[in-house]
């Protein structure tokens, strides 16, 4: 771990140095001044890897091992980051094997994988660290052909020289790990690509069909221990008193204790968010006989009351008051409807909206709502941790680790130093392993235990004990005048315990006339981050209303559509539009015309269009609707993106797919529902998933091709998938859908 | 406790355990054998699937003590060298995203097409669907068990 930050600037961690082939960084490096030097005499073994920098090392007989920085739930990561470093540094892919990271935030960067943003982030860095060991590669070899630096080339792995003098890098690499850091680096042009671009498979592919122990869950050390948590059976609910006396009589049982996660005015992070503080633990040797011990355990539970918690978020530090209500999904939809007709928080206001609308011919008004959601990674939440006085190892499935690293050293009074985190690949995140509790838990078990312990939650542990997404409403309005033109737009947006505004966003820049409120209801259930935070309840909602419009104007909602954002581009409204209306225009025409929208060929089908941006992407989406058995099915969706370059095309259209999927799923049958604080689904027998019959038969994936950075995919196309679902229910039951989930509403009128 | 003397991918291994423990447990935690998977361990989800005697059921709903002497196949098992057809389409279609729930969709659609090598879309559609993938591979899944079919 060398986490200390020392001023040090990025470039200069594009520091060589050799290791041993077991991966030991030697002393030749100053950045190995933070590690003992015993280790050099590893320089003597024969077959070293030389690192080039903190992800490339190159080994004598020219194999070449990448590291993937980031952790990888599924976005392909520890592919097409590498592809970025391969393509760079000039190598033949066949020769390259790929190894996720060590937790480093100083070698590997932030190593966060959420807010699509692994491949925007990295993009850059990759290409430097790449380039630079390419270029260190042709100065060693310059130095050993004594020909000027300039003259040396590469391709795939192997340098030449004019003179005919040609080398392996394997055969420099020592060499050129002894090199400077070159301070200028001349990056490839995108038109010289000979790996981003051209689909790889998923390196870890193969080890996933023949069922390696790739997952936090297949992670075990010799004597380690499983433990589970017993949470209270509400949110608002806490430990009153318990008896571990039967749950220790039970076979393999170890031990049987209460643990709070956090100490009264303990300082979160803004990623430390939990539930429940309060927990009971049953430790034990198998995973069968914990879950039969924990049935027997004896407790007692009361009302929480509110808590304070002290947070430092995004806004700084800042105390928050936890309400202990034991909340119910039919009141709180009831207090929605009250909430939305309070005055509400302005968050932008264009033109004189309050004249427009009473101005108005015309006014459309609709109300959308979308009940909580549960992430329901597959793998549920688990860690390995193995605590001791001096020093801590976890590993498991997480999306940030160097979140939960300042979280753990205050838990645990140990230093950064002395916390390993390995990261394994994990079964989904979705947002959900952001939230680092269930890691600090297993710390906490662990340390109490003085042993190796896995922490494991169940499905119903995992449905139960959320994080979820929140719940939302949306009111908006549209006014057109006697010619039917849209003169003013406003949304009104609240939730529980946050609202979903983006005010900047299309068609923000469209309109004259302007107006986005929010509002918010305070609640103990928590939330967080869930694929595309607020934009998957925006993009339902409004992409809906923008259909409804385009109807009552008597315009085709792409036509519709496309004219307000050539207005936002010709003579944008405002100044702070966060979405380039070229883009976005450009994903719509594209899937229209990929879709043959408008011509003759559809008409079995009911279509819907949608279209967003989000996570610095543009998505669009046609779904074609047809009725099957008497229930509306989506048979076939036609997707258009843009993202820039697309690293790795194949795998990029496979996220996209699954999106489409996720999506579809969501707004048919997604709901989390609570009475008196207890959540009401507990496990996929009435959490209804999208399954294998309810998927489209064929999801076609376009992209737009540019030569733009390149963004996300993780989110973005993930949002519109309600909204163009909508609009084709529409076409296919001849009336709206307003409230996802929409399945029990379509049972109501089927 | 009990030992048991199971048939397990060609070898046999005892085991001593409560005879009620699921075999998804026996496997993961007794025996070494973690691409079997807990997904939810209500028969709903699919992810633990395993063979026994070639047909595919739910390890998550099967005791050790109902195993006998049938011959137990985990996705470890399955092919010597990763090149079952199906694992081999799995590959080629690229069908994984995060992989978890994929060694039981690869065990399901493996005892599909050992009974029927010629399965329709429908079949494929029925058979799969008690298989959940949270990622939303299925478009993927089912062109993968069609080229398996194919070979
Ligand atoms: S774990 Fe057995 S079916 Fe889900
Ligand atoms: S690939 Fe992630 S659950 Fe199927």
């Amino acid at each position: 771990m060398n986490n200390d930050t020392t001023g040090l600037d990025r470039r200069s961690f594009l520091k060589a140095s050799l290791i041993s082939s077991g991966g030991m960084m030697l002393t030749v490096s100053f950045l190995s001044s933070f590690k003992s030097a015993d280790k050099a005499e590893a320089l003597n073994l024969p077959d070293q890897w030389a690192q080039l920098n903190g992800y490339i090392q190159i080994m004598a007989d020219n194999k070449i091992k990448l590291i993937c920085p980031n952790p990888e739930f599924g976005q392909n990561v520890m592919t097409s980051l590498p592809m970025i470093v391969a393509e760079e540094l000039d190598v033949d892919w066949k020769n390259v094997t790929v190894e996720m990271g060590p937790h480093d935030n100083i070698k590997l960067g932030p190593q966060f994988s959420g807010g699509s943003n692994s491949v925007k982030m990295y993009w850059k860095p990759l290409r430097e660290a790449g380039a630079a060991a390419r270029q260190m590669l042709r100065e060693a070899a310059a130095q050993s052909w004594n020909v000027p630096v300039g003259e040396v080339t590469t391709k795939a792995g192997v340098l030449s020289h004019p003179n005919g003098k040609t080398a392996k890098y394997g055969a420099m690499a020592a060499k050129a790990a002894t090199l400077p850091v070159p301070k200028d680096l001349v990056l490839k042009s995108p038109k010289d690509f000979t790996i981003v671009r051209k689909s790889k498979k998923n390196v870890e592919g193969q080890k996933v069909v023949t069922g390696k122990p790739l997952f936090g869950l297949d992670y075990r050390t010799e004597g380690m221990l499983i433990a589970m948590i017993q949470h209270p059976p509400a949110f608002g609910m806490k430990l009153k008193s318990f008896d571990p006396a039967e749950a220790l009589k039970m076979p393999g049982i170890k031990d049987v204790f209460s643990l709070k996660l956090y100490e009264d005015g303990f300082e979160q992070g803004g990623f430390d968010t939990r539930t429940f503080n309060d927990l009971l633990v049953v430790v034990g040797k198998s995973t069968w006989e914990v879950m039969n011990a924990r049935k027997k355990l004896v407790a007692q539970w009361q009302p929480a009351g509110d808590v304070k918690d002290v947070v430092t978020g995004r806004e700084g530090k800042k105390e928050v008051v936890v309400p202990g209500a034991l909340e119910s999904s039919k009141a709180q939809m009831e207090q929605m409807i009250e909430y939305a007709k309070k005055p509400a928080q302005e968050l932008r206001k264009d033109g004189d909206p309050e004249a427009a609308f009473k101005n108005a011919a015309q006014v459309i008004e609709r109300t959308y709502t979308a009940p909580f959601l549960a992430h329901n990674c597959m793998e549920p939440m688990n860690f390995f941790a193995h605590v001791t006085d001096e020093k801590a190892l976890l590993a498991g499935p997480l999306q940030a680790p160097g979140w939960v690293e300042p979280t753990l050293s205050k838990l645990l009074n140990l230093p950064p130093e002395k916390i390993e985190i390995q990261m394994t690949r994990m079964g989904g995140g979705f947002g959900r392993r952001a939230y680092n509790h269930y890691l600090s838990e297993a710390a906490l078990i662990s340390r109490k235990v003085k042993a190796p312990v896995k922490l494991m939650y169940t499905r119903e542990d995992d449905m139960t004990y959320g994080i979820y997404r929140p719940m939302y409403t949306a009111t908006y309005r549209a006014a057109l005048d006697a010619d039917k033109n849209l003169i003013a737009f406003h949304v009104k947006g609240g939730g529980v315990p946050e609202h979903p505004i983006h005010p900047n966003r299309f068609p923000a820049g469209a309109i004259d006339n302007y107006l986005a409120e929010g509002w918010q209801i305070p609640s103990n259930i928590t939330i967080g981050a869930f694929r595309a935070p607020r934009s998957n309840f925006n993009a339902a909602a409004e992409q809906s209303f923008l259909d409804e419009v385009a109807e009552a104007m008597g315009k085709d909602p792409i036509r519709f559509r496309l004219d307000l954002l050539k207005r936002a581009k010709e003579n944008p409204v405002g100044k702070n539009n966060d979405y380039d209306p070229d883009r976005y225009a450009g994903v719509l025409e594209l899937v229209r015309d990929k879709s043959g929208w408008g011509k003759p060929g559809s008409e079995k089908y009911s279509r819907g269009v949608a279209a967003y941006f989000c996570h610095a992407s543009y998505a669009a989406h046609i779904v074609d609707m047809v009725t099957r058995d008497g229930q509306p099915y989506v048979e076939r969706v036609f997707s258009a993106m843009d993202c820039g370059i697309v690293v790795n095309p194949d795998a990029a259209t496979n996220m996209v797919q699954g999106a489409v999927v996720d999506g579809i799923g969501n707004a048919f049958y997604g709901a989390l529902t609570h009475k008196d604080g207890a959540a009401q689904q507990t496990n996929f027998n009435n959490y209804r998933l999208i399954r294998h019959n309810e998927s489209p038969k064929k999801i076609e994936v376009h992209f737009v091709q540019n030569d733009k950075d390149p963004t996300g995919l993780g989110e973005p196309p993930f949002p519109p998938v309600f909204g163009a679902v909508a609009n084709a229910l529409y076409k296919n039951k001849g009336r709206r859908f307003y409230n996802q989930p929409f399945q029990p509403e379509l049972e109501k009128v089927i | 406790m009990a030992t048991f003397n199971l048939k397990i991918n060609g070898k046999t291994r005892a085991v001593d355990v409560d005879p009620a423990t699921p075999m998804l447990w026996v496997l993961r935690d007794h025996l070494d054998l973690p691409g079997t998977k807990y997904g939810c361990g209500i028969a709903q989800c699919g992810a633990c699937t395993i063979h026994l005697e070639g047909n595919a059921v739910r390890s998550c709903q099967l005791p050790v003590s109902a195993v006998g002497k049938a011959s137990v196949t985990t996705i470890e098992g399955l092919s010597e060298k990763a090149d079952h057809p199906v694992q081999k389409a799995w590959l080629d279609h690229d069908v994984a995203q995060c992989g978890y729930c994929q060694a039981g969709q690869i065990m399901t659609a493996a005892a599909l097409l050992k009974r029927n090598p010629n399965p329709t879309d429908e079949e494929i559609e029925a058979q799969m669907s008690g298989n959940i993938c949270r990622c939303g591979t299925y478009v993927r899944i089912k062109e993968a068990v069609k080229s398996a079919a194919r070979k």
